[in-house]
Order: C-alpha cells, then structure tokens, then sequence
C-alpha cells in the first residue's frame, strides 16, 4: 500500500468546491466539496439514487444534455473552471472520457470504434498513426491479443467484458487525463469483472480514474481513495482503508456493513 | 367460511380452479385474434380477385389490320410527299376508302357512317404519322394495323352483349330480289327461334299487363282526379298489351322483328342477312342483307348447308352498338382482319376520349414528376425538421405547440391541402395549374407531417447509450447526430419517407382541387419544362377513367388500378431492400 501514501500526499487533479446540482425543482447534490488527487482510483459509494453518478457526470458536463439539470458551484480540473459557459464540453470530454454501466460500443468495426475518438479530434495525421494509436489503446486496455485478427469485426460482436475493454481502449485512444467509470462492471460476469478490475489497476499508473461502484468488495479492490454519498450529500471521504474499517460517521458505518443500501 | 378460513385451500387447488377458465379466454383471444386475420385476408383476396378479373381484358385489345390504298392525290394534295404536304393529306378518306373495299354493298350514307365508326377517327393522324417517316409509302398499298373501335373490342371479348350462336340445320335456299333475302330451309329450321321470340313477347305483355292491373287496382281505391289519370295510363298499358299480344299470335303466319326484340342475323355463304321476319311455321324467314353472299350472282341459290343462325340477345334498342355494325365486325373477324393481342396502346399512350387509345403513359409520367417533386422537398425539409426538434430543440411552450400542431396536421383531410394549394399558391403566387410541380408542392405539404413524425420515431429509436458513448469521447452534438444517430435512424426514415411518398402517390382529392381533373391528350416532357406543364397523374387518371361514359373505360380503370398498385408495391419492396440493407444491430 505504498501507493496510496503516495497519492495521498499526491497533486490534486480535479478541485470540487459547494456544488448543488438540480433536476428541475428536486435538488440532487447538495454542498459536494472533494479534492480527487491524479494518478490514483477514486471509488464513489453509496445507495442507489444517493448522486454518486450525477456528480460523476458533472465532472465531464454530461448533465449538460438532461433537459432542465443545473449545476452551481465550483468544479476545477487543473484549476480550470469546468462549469465555466465558455469552457466547450467538446475539449473537456476529450480531457475528461467516460466509461459507462452497460457497455456501448458504437455498431462498427472494432478499429472504428477505438479509431472514432482520435479522427474526430485529428490526433493522427496518417493512417499509420492511427493505427498506432489504435494498437496502442487496444494494448493497454488488454484487448490486443484477443481481437488483433478481427479489427474490421462488429464491435457489438464482443462479449460483454471484451465490448466494456473495447469502450475503456476507446476512452483512452483520445488519450484523456482523466477517465470516470459508471459501474463498469454492473453487467459483468465475475471473471469479466476481475479482468476490467486488473485494467483499472494498471491504468491508474497514467490516468486519474474516478469509479462509481455498488460492490463494496470492488471500491476496496481497485481504489485508493473513497467517498460515500448518501441523499445527495457527501457524507465521508477518505482513504479507501479508513473508510471500511474505521469510518468516521454512523452512515457510513451502517452502510459499509450493510445495515441498509 | 370458517372451514375456507381455518383449512385455507392450497396454492394449487387455487389455481387449478381458475386455470380452465384462464386457457379458454386465451384460446378466446387468439381466435379473435385469427378471425381477424382470416376476414382480412379474404377481403384482400376479394377486393385482388375483382379489380384483377376486371382488369385483366383491358390488357388485351383487338386490331384490325386492313390494306389502305395511300393514293397521292389523296394524301398528298402539293404532290412533293414533303411533311407540309402530308399533313394536309386526307388520310381519314382513305382509311374510310379501305373500309368501303371491305363491305361495297354498303353505300346509303348513315350504313357508311356506323361503318365508319367501327375505328376512331383518330387513327388517321396514325397512319399519316407512319407515312410522314416513310414518304416512300406514298402510292403504295399498304398494311395498316389499327385498334378497332372500344364497342367492338368488347363485343368480340364477349363483354358487351349475350348472344348465342345456333348451328343452321339442314339445307337453307336463298331468294334474293335487291336488298333483302328471303330464307327457306327444307325443314323447320327457324321454329325454335319462333318459339323464343313468342316468349320474349309473352313475358313483355305480362309484365305490362300487371302494370296495368295495379294500376286500375290503385284506381279503384283512391278514386278521384288521379284515378282518372291511372285509369288512363292502364288502358294505355292494355293497349300495348293486346298489341303484342296480336304479334305473338301472328294470324297472318309472320311474326316481325324490331329493335326491341333480341335480333336474329343468318350468316351463310360468306354473308349476312339481318332476320325482319319469321314465319310461325318456322320454314320461312326474311331479312335485309347487310353483308353480300359471295356466291350468290344470281337471284336464288338453293340447298345451302353451311349456315348458321347468331341470336343477339340483348335489342337493339338497349345498345349503343348497332346490328350493323356488329354484324360488319363479325365479317371483319371472318376474314381474318382482326386480331386479338397485347393492348400496347395502355402504355405507350397517354389518355384519350376513345378507350381503344388511352393509356396510363402520361399519367405515369405525370406521377413521376410529381413525385420527384414531392420527395425533393418532403424528404429534406422534413428529416432536417425532424432532427432539429428532435435532437437540437429545447423542450419549451413554442416546440411543444410545433409538436403538438404537427400531430394535428398529420390528421388533417387531404383535401384540405388542395383548397390551402387553390387558395394560396395558385391565387396568391401565380403557380401554374395542374402542373405536377404545383402537385408536387401540395403533396409535400401533406406528407411532411407523417415524415417528421416517422423520422422522429426512428430517432427516438436509437438508444441513448450511442449518443452518451459518442459525446462521451468528445463528439460534438452535430458530429454526434452525423455520425452514429443518423446511419442508425436511415432505416426508419427510409421506411418513413418511402411509405409516405406511397401514399401520396395515391392521393386524388387534393389534386382535384389545384385543377388535376383537366382531361390531358399529352404526355409531360421530361424536362424542366414538365413540371409546370399540364398533367395528370396515375390516381387523377383512375378517378377519370372511372367516370368516364364509355364502357371500355371501365376495365381500363381496373388496369390503371393494378398498374398502380405495381407502383405501390415496387415502392414499399424499395422500402423493405432499404430497410434491411442499412439495418444495423446495437
């Protein structure tokens, strides 16, 4: 666990400071200030409806596009403002990529689907580049071997745990900072899990990841570090160890060991 | 109760008990279910087997093939064979010319007029066409086939009369003193005739004398002024009846023919003589001939065997075709002039006041520049709209009333757009007339609604997770709808657009309403200048036809019905190729 010492003493990547977030009238989040340190796994918990997604999705402006969501507060990514009207979600999402709970490659080739991101962002000049880049997210998201002789094949092809590696290569093929992850593996069988858990583990060697997560078991596997919302507030953050065995509040005592969730 | 309550049945026993009734009311339900099926089916068959058995014969149509004399000072009047000169030419003289080769017996005016009208006039700009591309044909004799007129073309389909064909029975002799023949055969050929017509004499005189009974009947209990009047309208009807009566009983051995009677026409020995009497003895008859007896030089020809008696069952007087010129066409088919085969004309031609001309080409036509018109504008406008309010718009009073408003206008009465496009684009902006690309404009006004709401279905279709995985690497929100709603809604909205489009291929009210319904000789050039010229389309063209007074029009409708309904079906296999072509799986 020298790792954790590590990160926790480690830069802050992402600054949260009194964010409310409202779905019309009903306010979801309310008062959320976190710091999220780089290069390390995040693990937000809680019940179901709690906000841990929405607050993930503040973190790319996702909630940008759910008619009548409203984000107040400060939300700073390297010291920039990510509400910020005139920051375009089009840069931030390039920054900031996203995996989601059931797995969603888009109805293309294997290549296409990782080749996507980085076309649409001109990060290749030539085709030899993007099939660099391709390979290269293809390798580190541990799909390589498994489908380096069926790249022109569907994407939905896949298997479930294949398609949710091939959405993470995705991610990663723009090459983001930062990449957060919507219970990735709620549609996974439990070898399928283990194996997006193993890749989680490597990939926080260059990125900041943030996962939300039902499985308690799954938040002290892969993250460093844990925050518990519950009705809309954080209620505790802190390292991932502290939070499971020496939690400060009573809720998150009572949800940890499974007194209601 | 308090046993139920104490011992509470079993979970089974419950169900059990229920479950009888739970499996009839699915078997219940799914016959329903099939019966509904089955009646549709059948009407389907129905409704295919009529417009398909009426339609069949218009596919069909007899032609006449006659050798024309074209003698140059008839057709070409400057004597140069140039086209100025050909066009003046008489070439209806000498279609006429070739006909009165045919039949030279007919020479009083009005027979020469009903001979005439056994082809349309028409033809004879058809047959100057041909020489006007062969000049060389000038002076020639030459074959010329032509459609023979609709009535005839329906008498030798067997649609237009009831008629019966007798064998001649025994040997018949011939007398023939100028115009007319007397007949008589060497045993009682004509006595079942005589028994026919007596018959159909008997049954008129009963009839009128019921007329005439219930009349005196009404007479007797109303009394007063409008008995005297019934009371005269029967004697009257006595009258008639005692008048008939005296025909059926023929004192004088001759019963006579009129046009009210089915008509009776012998033909033998290459001619035809059309029956005005019958002896009661059924020997002797007489009659006019209409046709001349090849054979027959002198005045009698005795002991003919080959002869036959045709029984016109419907009068005279209840058609439009004349003995005559039935009788002609009969020759005509005698002598192997007339031949049955593909109806081109239906395709080749546009629409004419004679049936034997009319076609669907320049309805077809019509429909097409229609349709171009209407897809050119329906399809972009409306995806385009579609995807804005779809996938750009906010959710706000002024997008729901446009929703909201769409959905009415997809419900409004079609011809409500043909009055919006009378009132507006022909009064206001001066558009032309009955012009497809008027037609054009108005169908589209009338499918946009069905195709927002289609495209918009087929939007809402693609699942949320494409769009979040496509924003979610950065795609903008255009590049998004580009590149992955779009290629997954194509399917649907090709459904949309092509199913729409069928369906105002279909549609006549508005049409009638911007002046569609003008009756259209020509077929609209495929230029630009075709979409503000006159037409007609496909739908307009089966609504004329329907209404037309010639009989032949109404198979041509069941033609140009299943012609269109090949259109319909060719657009919604389209639809279906597409469909499963861009089908895509998620």
């Amino acid at each position: 666990m020298e790792h954790e010492a590590l990160n926790a003493q480690g830069d802050t990547k992402i600054k949260v400071r009194d964010v409310n977030v409202f779905y019309g009238d009903v306010q979801a989040l309310v008062d959320v200030s976190i710091d999220i340190p780089d290069r390390s796994v995040t693990a937000f918990i809680g019940p179901s409806g709690c906000g841990k997604s929405t607050f993930l999705r503040c973190l790319n402006r996702m909630n940008d596009t759910i008619e009548g969501a409203r984000v107040d507060g400060s939300l700073k990514l390297d010291g920039e403002e990510i509400n910020d009207p005139r920051l375009d979600p089009v840069v931030l999402r390039a920054r900031v990529g996203m995996v989601f709970q059931k797995p969603n490659p888009f109805p293309k080739s294997i290549f296409d689907n990782v080749a996507y991101g980085p076309r649409i962002h001109g990060l290749a000049q030539t085709t030899e580049e993007l099939e660099a880049i391709v390979e290269d997210s293809l390798l580190k998201a541990g799909l390589w071997d498994e489908v380096a002789d069926r790249l022109d094949h569907p994407g939905t092809s896949l298997s479930g745990g294949q398609q949710q590696r091939l959405v993470i290569a995705r991610a990663i093929a723009v090459n983001p900072e930062v990449i957060l992850m919507d219970e990735p593996c709620s549609a996974l069988d439990p070898i399928a899990t283990a194996r997006i858990e193993e890749l989680i583990d490597e990939l926080r060697e260059n990125y900041t990841i943030i996962i939300v997560t039902h499985s308690m078991q799954q938040a002290a596997r892969v993250s460093q570090k844990t925050a518990f919302f519950h009705l809309g507030e954080l209620v505790e953050f802190g390292p991932t160890e502290a939070i499971f065995t020496n939690p400060q509040d009573q809720r998150t005592q009572d949800y940890v060991m499974g007194r209601f969730g | 109760m308090t046993d139920r309550a104490a011992n509470p049945p079993s979970i089974r026993s419950v169900v059990e008990e229920r479950l009888e009734r739970r499996y009839r009311a699915e078997t219940r339900f799914r016959s329903y279910g099939f019966g509904a099926v089955l009646l549709s089916f059948l009407i389907l068959i129905l409704l295919l087997g009529s417009i398909i058995s009426q339609g069949l014969p218009a596919f069909t149509a007899h032609e006449l093939t006659l050798e024309v004399e074209l003698e140059q000072s008839l057709i070409d009047p400057m004597g140069d064979g140039s086209e100025t000169s050909l066009r003046q030419g008489s070439f209806s003289r000498v279609l006429q010319n070739a006909m009165r080769e045919q039949f030279p017996e007919v020479r009083d005016r009005r027979d020469l007029r009903a001979l005439f009208q056994l082809y349309t006039p028409l033809n004879a700009p058809r047959l100057m066409d041909e020489v006007i591309a062969d000049p060389g044909l000038i002076g020639q004799r030459h074959r010329f086939r032509f459609p023979i007129s609709d009535e005839m073309d329906l008498y030798l389909k067997g649609m237009l009369i009831e008629e019966r064909a007798l064998p001649g029975a025994g040997l018949l002799d011939i007398a023939i003193s100028g115009n007319t023949a007397g007949l008589s055969a060497d045993y009682a050929a004509f006595s079942g005739l005589v028994e026919d017509i007596r018959a159909v004499l008997g049954e008129e005189a009963d009839g009128l004398e019921a007329s005439a009974q219930g009349l005196e009947l009404q007479a007797e209990i109303e009394g007063g002024e409008a008995a005297i009047i019934n009371r005269d309208r029967a004697a009257n009807l006595r009258q008639r009846v005692e008048g008939l009566r005296a025909r059926m009983a023929a004192e004088d051995g001759i019963i006579r023919l009129d046009d009210s009677l089915p008509s009776l026409i012998v033909e033998a020995g290459g001619g035809a003589i059309h029956l005005t009497e019958l002896s009661t003895d059924g020997r002797r008859a007489s009659g006019d001939i209409v046709v001349a007896l090849a054979q027959l030089d002198g005045d009698e020809r005795p002991g003919l065997a080959d002869w036959s008696i045709q029984v016109l069952m419907t009068p005279a007087d209840r058609r439009r075709a004349s003995d005559e010129q039935i009788i002609w066409t009969r020759a005509l088919a005698d002598r192997g002039l007339v031949t049955q085969g593909f109806n081109g004309y239906l395709f080749s031609n546009a629409d004419s006041r004679e049936p034997e001309l009319a076609g669907v080409k320049g309805a077809f036509l019509g429909s097409v520049l229609t349709m171009l018109v209407t897809m050119l504008l329906s399809v972009p406008i409306g995806v385009a709209t579609a995807i804005y309010l779809e996938e750009f718009a906010r959710k706000n009073t002024f997008t729901d009333l446009i929703e909201v408003n769409i959905n009415n206008l997809a419900a409004v009465p079609s011809i409500i757009f043909g009055l919006l496009g009378l009132a507006v684009f022909i009064n206001v902006f001066g558009m032309p007339r009955s012009s497809p690309l008027l037609a054009g404009v108005v169908l589209s006004l009338m499918t946009l609604p069905t195709m927002i709401i289609a495209t918009r279905a087929a939007l809402k279709a693609v699942p949320p997770s494409i769009r979040q995985a496509a924003l979610g690497v950065g795609a903008s929100k255009t590049q998004t709808v580009f590149h992955h709603v779009l290629p997954l809604a194509a399917p649907g909205i090709l459904t949309g657009s092509i199913i729409g489009l069928a369906r105002a291929l279909g549609e006549t009210a508005p049409l009638l309403m911007i002046g569609m319904v003008a009756f259209i000789a020509d077929e609209p050039s495929l230029s630009p200048e075709g979409f503000t010229e006159p037409a007609t389309t496909m739908s307009v063209q089966i609504y004329l036809w329907y209404d037309a007074a010639e009989r032949a029009f109404e198979s041509r409708t069941a033609a140009a019905i299943m012609i269109l309904l090949v259109m319909m079906i060719g657009f919604n296999a389209l639809a279906i190729y597409l469909r499963r072509k861009f089908d895509r799986k998620w």
